[in-house]
């Protein structure tokens, strides 16, 4: 279990995913390819994804659970797919603002 | 948090791409990021306070951004153009700094204690400031709450206040305004807003986080950002509206052939002229336009005006559609809007009151006076304004009274302070009416005591103590001025009755 809040950084100890989460609160068992992330510089990577989780993490897209309680921002692509207490994580909807600045 | 996580992720997903600079010899993303590992080792190497930048655009202002964030140190543009005293003053709120800087700035700000001022091309060029191993791949500070940018805004009382914006608000406009690498390899931005502007540093990160080529015109002129946007292949741009008037005329001067390249045309910074919008939507025809109303204090944008609303007022007979023209639009996703009366009352659609913002990237923080945001975390713009019944939000001019020409905000209290200083002056007030290529321009009233001066007299004083924008274009004896029962300048009455010096009819 790892606690959420905005900003928070978390790594996978399976490949190379790493996720800064945007929303989200409280304590949630969060992994990356079946495995339990840890916060950011205090895991090493060993082993590979388990097969059920190994649809990969895409640079820069967001991940949701259903009920839009938690979004997660990958800031580095890995092997490994999300999942938020046995939930698997989802790539929210990009955001279609045009360019102001 | 930190901004550092922007230009990492962009480094990462589009390495080879050009981040700044022309397509054959401009800084990649790669390339920018090592830069700002340079710059973060420079910092912490001078063990410094405060990354200072008094220069115009150039390649070397996002490796100063992105550096201080590396080094955990906020970064602070200043006004190059201000007079010196009044730019060594802000310099020293800075404390000790690296600061970059062109003659003859370069040499004032070295002279100051715990300053060590450096060139553009010294700061970019210096492969020593990499070599002595003080920041380490990745070792910025995520604590969102660090300070990121100082930048200072000109307030009611002209002693200018130093905004403080925090890795969080900055981090949190980005990631909620802009889809990482979202810009297709073909596209590049045109940046002319001054780097001291929220703009500025604004288009900085989000272009980047975008993945989209910047190309810098450090000193905007109309021709030679027509000229630019046809070399370098521009599909953005974001302008002030003097910028845009100024656009126009030079392309009606040019014949009025309409320009096609640009796809997308944002603008901001100060009311824009009604006739300047309609004609630049018929000299940019196929440009998705957008207006964007946003503070310093906000993280820039927080509402905005987008391309399908532009063109449905251009071409609607529909009275309340063709009036969204002046509109700046809904809010972002994240930002939210109340309009509320003088007791605080939160105001109904089409009633007109103070507009008030909340969100993450709504910072309202300032060195000085410490946050302004209200127990629920709602900042006073200080921007009057009312919402229409569809949620758009209408801008009706600051509470307060800063005249705003051409984007550039000044305090009627700083011109009229000198002008009381000169013996034949007994009463000033400064206005700003109305003008078809400034937004606004300034009219200066005075009240003679004695032997009243001529208005050469004071343009001459007033350009000796302050900026040549600063000057009024007209200058009125009056026998008094307008007060209410308290004291106050009603300088409403004025701009009403001096408005026909303005030469914008429709205003």
């Amino acid at each position: 279990m790892v606690e959420l809040k905005p900003g928070a950084r978390f790594q996978s100890t399976v490949c190379s995913t790493e996720v800064i989460v945007v929303k989200g609160g409280g304590e949630v068992d969060l992994t990356c390819g079946g495995a339990p992330m840890v916060a950011s510089g205090t895991g090493e990577i060993s082993g590979s994804p388990s097969d059920d989780a190994a649809g990969g993490t895409q640079l820069g897209k967001r991940y949701g659970n259903a009920d839009e309680t938690i979004e997660l921002l990958a800031t580095k692509a890995g092997d490994g797919s999300l999942a938020a207490d046995g939930d698997a994580l989802e790539i929210a909807q990009a955001k279609t603002l045009p360019a102001s600045d | 948090m930190n901004l550092m996580m922007l230009l990492e992720m962009a480094a990462e997903g589009l390495g080879d791409r050009v981040a700044v600079g022309s397509l054959d010899d401009g800084l990649t993303y790669r390339q920018l990021y090592d830069r700002a590992h340079s710059a973060a080792n420079r910092y912490r190497a001078a063990g410094v306070e405060s990354a200072v930048v008094c220069d115009e655009s150039s390649p070397a202002l996002p490796i100063a951004l992105f550096g201080s964030a590396w080094a955990g140190i906020p970064y602070v543009p200043l006004n190059y153009r201000l007079p010196a005293d009044d730019l060594l003053a802000l310099a020293e709120r800075a404390g000790s700094a690296v600061a970059i800087a062109d003659e003859p700035n370069l040499e004032r700000l070295g002279r100051l204690p715990g300053v060590s001022s450096v060139s553009a091309e010294a700061f970019r060029a210096d492969p020593a400031a990499g070599t002595d191993g003080h920041a380490s791949p990745g070792d910025w500070n995520m604590d969102p709450d660090d300070l990121a940018v100082l930048l200072f805004t000109s307030g009611t009382t002209g002693s200018p206040k130093s905004a403080v914006l925090r890795h969080k608000h900055l981090v949190s406009y980005i990631l909620g305004s802009v889809e990482f690498m979202g810009a297709g390899e073909d596209e590049a931005t045109l940046v002319s807003v001054p780097p001291y502007h929220i703009a500025g540093v604004a288009s900085m990160l989000s272009s980047i986080y975008a993945g989209r080529r910047i190309v810098q015109l450090p000193r905007f002129d109309p021709d030679v950002w027509i000229d630019t946007v046809e070399r370098e292949g521009v599909t953005h741009a974001m302008v002030v509206p003097t910028m845009l008037t100024r656009i126009v005329d030079a392309l009606d001067a040019r014949g009025g052939a309409p320009m096609l390249g640009i796809r997308a045309l944002s603008y901001g910074g100060g009311k824009m002229p009604r006739p300047v919008i309609e004609r630049a939507l018929e000299l940019f025809p196929i440009t998705n336009f957008v207006n964007a109303y946003g503070l310093t204090e906000t993280s820039s944008t927080i509402s905005l005006l987008g391309p399908d609303d532009h063109r449905v007022a251009q071409y609607s007979t529909d009275p309340i559609e063709q009036q969204r023209l002046a509109s700046v639009g809904r809010p972002l996703p994240g930002v939210e809007v109340q309009v509320r009366d003088d007791d605080g009352a939160v105001l109904g659609p089409g009633d007109v009151g103070e507009i008030f913002v909340r969100g993450e990237q709504v910072a309202g923080e300032y060195r000085e006076k410490g946050s302004l945001l209200d127990a629920d975390g709602w900042f006073p713009t200080r921007d009057g304004g009312f919402v229409d019944d569809d949620g758009y939000l209408f801008i009706q001019g600051r509470n307060d009274d800063v005249i705003i020409r051409g984007g550039e905000n000044m305090s009627p209290g700083e011109i009229e302070d000198i002008a009381i200083s000169h013996p034949g002056v007994r009463d000033a007030a400064a206005i700003g009416v109305p003008c078809r290529e400034w937004g606004e321009k300034v009219v200066l009233l005075i009240v003679a005591g004695g032997d009243a001066p001529g208005p050469d007299e004071l343009d001459d004083l007033i350009r000796e103590r302050l900026r040549s924008s600063r000057v009024p274009s007209h200058v009125e004896v009056v026998d008094e001025l307008p007060y209410n029962e308290t004291g106050k300048l009603l300088r409403r009455v004025l701009r009403e009755q001096f408005a026909h010096l303005g030469d914008d009819p429709t205003d």
